[in-house]
């Protein structure tokens, strides 16, 4: 294998996940995963609670260590070698679900830390970066706040823009909709929308079957720790083929 | 496609794995703080050699077995001034293990009657609590033991002031308890022959009130009826002891204290020391105690209380049912490490000549042989093995009550 | 009545507030309610009434017929006796006599005003840490006063605090460099030789160079054992506390960590220091610490006790750290982690200002049981309050007074511990329901 081929490869393949497997003590929480995202692609991952994807995409950087198989972003293995992970999180944003935005800071200062700290970018040229996004998120007025003081959809937006900050080339969302009121929910779809709409790679955890069928260039279906089913999202909703994936879909769109 | 990006795994180790591999770094890092920490133990461990070699001392707990050569006031086992060092050493372990257990269930009582007062309706009677709380855990438990040894000591009650018929003080309780300004007297049971079938009738007694327990709750279960549990339970706590007790001719009898010229013989003397150490740890940690009680109940929810109502329990039923197995579990395990600290308090004993362990052993066995290293040494290991007694309880009964949640 | 079928309803004008029945309210009401709202109730009020009644009969005569003035405990008595007829009164005037030495031990008369001067800033200090309202660059009196209390108290050129303080501007300047050229471990190693360097070999050297050269701010020196009084129990407490915090810090990280080494030794030391009483550890300083240290270092029992007294309450601070950090939610390590940053880093800028907000009230309680324990100095022959109580009744003119003595040092003790407790009920309201 030379080294041109396998730049050439990481050019298109962003993720690569193969055989992968985990355990928490005796239990097989992730089971032979194989995954290939390519640059630019959008993933929806679906299933029920405890069928491991938010495991799933934790492992991609490195928030839970796989024990089994092998993941490569961008071309970066991630092993236990320290720099490998500390480059490979560079380039991976992530939202959560409770957002953990820093409670002790402001917007900006939440959004300015890691480029300051760990890009070691100079803090003006940092706050410059920050106001850019914060107004991609629509809203820079509230920079000088805490997060405290902002609703639910806004934080996940300054979450988003805390994430873009580091200017990443991969974006994961673990259930970003799932704390928040509904008439809170489409702010954030929105701003996701956006982005997916911009070319980012973006893995996400969600329930929104609105915003898979609208963005997702593919919906994978999880349970029991293993891919039971993906597909593109015309096909995957309208034609399952898995009885589990026509089961859960019954049960989430039954309303 | 897999076979492509392999990587290179069987590159072999570099040295610089050891900090960057997460393998490895957290071994490295270990390696180095188990040397430095080693290093620094060393380095104490070596002056320690180096100075005591300069004093022409060396390291030897035979001491313990020589003639103590001092008397102490207060035995609960057999010692004179011929016993050795270590029997001095036991005699202050029970004398401090005595004043801790007799100062636990004391703050307990004080505490819980101070913690539950503070919550009552009556605004006076919660403000005197408050009033008690926080004056006694703002000030330091040394000026409190000073000030009950002062109280003490310094009452107009001599012993001889209870002479004659027209005493200046009298005793209490049927002329049984005499309070004076030399320590108290009790009356003190003296055994007698079959004393011991009494004994044990009392301890069957208290086994049968638990096996009572369990027999009428399995019957509850079954039956859905409730017995009034409580007077039976007494019931068996007085009956068969005081039965038997009559039945052998009352062979525990009791020595009542009198006076007899200028001062008192008979019964049980409890020195001031004794008792200016237990009331003032008492006093002192049923503050933090009170606080611990309260607090306890407050934080269960009145969401609590008001479910159990809406499902029909009366407030007493609500009380034992609901609210005390919650409140329990975030009572004790801070209570116990009040009796932790109580028991480590109880080395103050210094301040008014109790003498505890660590004015047998850490003191007069300390200054009489000049062993400071040994004496010193093997005081912290029993004070530590008292406390890692005590929390080990703790964390046992902690893991028994967690709430199993997911 | 066609209507009452329909269950369409308007209402046409709003109902005005009216005032309650007039049982719910006023003074009478409040008795009732609070004080006689069932014959229990009753009962308990009429045992207060009687318990309060009793104690104060005994005690407000006694203290308000008191005597201020008199120069010993026998003058006390005879103007008692011509007064009253009998001595069963307080004798305040061992205060009038004393105070000064109650609250500063032996410290020289003329030299007081310092050991006002430092209690002054250290008041100062302390407030920027307390309360978030007062500005932030008081922050800098916080920094500068370990050092200007030294100074203050003990005397001496101003150098030598001055050069330890330089010390920590080379050991942060060093530090600051150092990180941007390599790791963060690596720089916080390289860092602390070059402090550790400078203060040990080139502070003394210096200090006395320019001590000679530039006699500036040269305070009359006091020595150590005539410190005493409240203010010895100040400035072991303090330092203790101050010194205690980045230990505690270390040591509950340790207690953390998934390194079982550090762990099994954090956990060991923290075990072993709660689980002995602080009087055996004041006994180790009087008695056994020259043992351990290389032959010939001989330092002052002060310095001794405060050693013992920071590694005390560095275990207990790191338990209270512990609660802290516990108390972070688990998002907040990942998020950090997330965003690529390493674990001093994120300890530095997440996790530690957080968690040690959360503690502020947990170290005010530690600090308020070290401050009351530090009575206990008096065993090994420091004088605080309580150790000058026992050398005032010594004083022929002043054997057997008690009570007066015992309250006044309660008074104090519990002035302060109370409001340090009331100010760390509050803080810990204020953090349960407020956002910034």
């Amino acid at each position: 294998m030379s080294a041109e081929l396998q730049n050439h490869l990481a050019d298109e393949v962003a993720i690569q996940i193969t055989n992968m497997n985990k355990w928490y003590g005796d239990f097989h929480v992730l089971r032979d995963i194989n995954l290939t995202v390519q640059r630019g692609e959008r993933i929806v991952i679906a299933g029920p609670s405890g069928s491991g994807k938010s495991t799933m995409i934790r492992c991609i950087n490195r928030l839970e260590e796989h024990q089994k198989g092998q993941i490569v972003v961008d071309g970066t293995e991630l092993s236990s070698d320290l720099k490998n992970i500390d480059k490979i999180r560079r380039e991976v944003g992530m939202c959560f679900q409770h957002f953990n935005l820093f409670p002790h800071l402001t917007i900006l200062e939440n959004c300015t830390l890691a480029p300051m700290w760990v890009r070691k970018t100079p803090k003006k040229e940092a706050e410059e970066l920050a106001m850019h996004f914060l107004e991609k998120v629509k809203i820079p007025d509230q920079a000088n706040k805490y997060p405290g003081m902002l609703s639910g959809g806004q934080q996940q937006r300054v979450a988003i823009a805390r994430s873009l900050c580091m200017q990443p080339r991969i974006m994961l969302f673990d259930e970003p909709t799932s704390a928040l009121d509904p008439e809170m929910i489409k702010e954030v779809l929105d701003t996701m929308v956006t982005l997916a709409d911009e070319g980012m790679t973006m893995l996400c955890v969600t329930h929104e079957m609105g915003f898979a069928r609208q963005v997702a260039d593919r919906v994978i279906f999880m349970d029991q720790g293993q891919i039971v089913e993906q597909n593109e999202p015309e096909e995957f909703f309208n034609n399952p083929k898995s009885d589990r994936t026509k089961l859960f879909l019954s049960q989430i769109l039954g309303h | 496609m897999t076979t492509m990006i392999d990587p290179p795994k069987a590159a072999g180790f570099h040295i610089s794995q050891l900090l960057y591999d997460t393998r490895y770094r957290s071994m490295t890092i270990q390696v180095i703080v188990f040397l430095l920490v080693m290093g620094l133990g060393a380095y104490l461990l070596n002056n320690t050699i180096i100075n005591l070699a300069a004093a022409d001392k060396d390291i030897d707990f035979g001491f313990l077995g020589n003639r103590a050569g001092y008397d102490i006031n207060q035995l609960l086992i057999p010692y004179s001034s011929d016993s050795t060092h270590w029997r001095a050493t036991i005699v202050g372990l029970l004398n401090t293990l005595l004043v801790a257990f007799l100062g636990c269930i004391l703050a307990t009582i004080i505490g819980v009657v101070a913690g539950v007062l503070r919550l009552s309706k009556n605004w006076l009677t919660a403000k005197i609590m408050s009033f008690y709380v926080e004056s006694f855990r703002n000030i330091p438990v040394l000026l409190w033991i000073l000030a009950f040894f002062a109280v003490l000591s310094e009452m107009d009650r001599k012993p001889r002031s209870f002479r004659g018929e027209d005493a200046v003080n009298n005793m209490w309780l049927w002329d049984s308890v005499a309070v004076t300004n030399r320590g108290t007297y009790i009356p003190a049971p003296i055994w007698g022959d079959g004393s011991a079938l009494v004994v044990i009738t009392f301890l069957l007694s208290l086994l049968g009130i638990w096996a009572y327990g369990k027999w009428s709750h399995r019957r509850f279960e079954a039956t859905g009826q409730i017995l009034p549990n409580f007077w039976y339970k007494l019931g068996i706590f007085i009956v068969p002891s005081l039965a038997v007790f009559f039945l052998l001719g009352r062979p525990i009898a009791l020595s009542i204290p009198e006076i007899k010229g200028f001062n008192f013989s008979g019964g049980l003397h409890i020195r001031n020391s004794l008792l200016a150490l237990w009331l003032a740890l008492s006093f002192y940690t049923g503050s933090f105690i009170a606080e611990i009680v309260r607090s306890g109940i407050l934080a269960i929810s009145k969401g609590q209380t008001e479910a159990a109502a809406a499902l029909g329990l009366r407030p007493s039923r609500t009380m034992n049912l609901v609210i005390l197995p919650q409140a329990l579990r975030i009572i004790i395990p801070p209570l116990i490490s009040q009796y932790l600290n109580l028991t480590k308090n109880s080395s103050l004993a210094l301040a008014v000549g109790y003498m505890d362990l660590r004015s047998t052993l850490g003191g007069t066995t300390l200054n009489t042989t000049g062993r400071e290293l040994e004496c010193m040494l093997l005081m912290m290991m029993v004070y530590l093995a008292v406390s890692l007694t005590i929390s080990t309880f703790m964390n046992v009964y902690n893991n028994s009550v967690k709430l199993k949640e997911r | 009545m066609k209507n009452s079928k329909s269950v369409a309803f308007v209402r046409e004008g709003m109902i005005d507030q009216q005032p309650a029945p007039a049982s719910q309210i006023g003074a009478v009401r409040w008795l009732k309610d609070n004080l006689f709202s069932s014959v229990l109730n009753s009962i308990l009020t009429i045992i207060s009434l009687l318990v309060i009644f009793w104690v104060l009969s005994g005690i407000v005569p006694w203290m308000f017929g008191g005597v201020w003035n008199a120069s010993s405990l026998s003058e006390c008595r005879d103007i008692l006796n011509e007064r009253y007829g009998n001595t069963h009164y307080a004798c305040w005037a061992v205060l009038t006599e004393r105070w000064q030495q109650l609250l500063f031990g032996f410290y020289p008369a003329e030299e007081i005003w310092r050991a006002v001067v430092a209690f002054v800033l250290m008041l100062v200090a302390i407030a920027p840490v307390l309360f978030e309202s007062v500005p932030r660059k008081l922050l800098w009196v916080t920094i500068a006063f370990p050092f200007l209390m030294v100074w203050l108290v003990w005397g001496g050129p101003i150098w030598g605090p001055l050069l330890v303080a330089l010390g920590f501007v080379l050991f942060y300047v060093s530090y600051v460099v150092l990180e941007r050229k390599s790791s963060t471990l690596l720089a916080l190693i390289g860092s602390l030789v070059i402090g550790l360097v400078w203060w040990m070999f080139c502070v003394g050297p210096l200090s006395e160079a320019l001590g000679s050269a530039l006699p500036i701010g040269d305070l009359e020196r006091v020595e150590s054992r005539v410190l005493g009084g409240f203010m010895i129990c100040v400035i072991i407490g303090l330092s203790g506390i101050a010194l205690s915090l980045p230990i505690g810090l270390i040591l509950a990280l340790g207690r953390q960590s998934n390194l079982w080494v550090v762990k099994a030794i954090c956990v060991g030391f923290i075990e072993f220091i709660r689980g002995v009483p602080l009087i055996t550890l004041l006994f180790t300083a009087s008695l056994l610490l020259n043992y351990f240290l290389p032959p010939g270092t001989a330092f002052d029992l002060t310095l001794r006790v405060i050693i013992m007294v920071t590694l005390f309450s560095s275990a207990y601070m790191a338990e209270v750290i512990r609660g802290g950090l516990a108390a972070l939610p688990k998002g907040q390590y990942e998020a950090a982690d997330a965003l690529g940053l390493d674990y001093w880093q994120s300890q530095r800028l997440i996790i530690m200002p957080q968690a040690l907000k959360i503690s502020i009230p947990g170290i005010v309680n530690t600090f308020i049981g070290l401050f009351k324990d530090t009575t206990l100095v008096m065993f090994i022959g420091i004088f605080d309050m309580l150790g000058l109580s026992n050398a005032i009744r010594a004083n022929s003119a002043w054997n057997g007074i008690n009570w007066e003595l015992y309250i006044f040092i309660g008074l104090v003790f519990w002035i302060c511990c109370f409001s340090m407790s009331q100010y760390s009920q509050w803080l810990e309201r204020k953090l349960r329901t407020g956002h910034h």
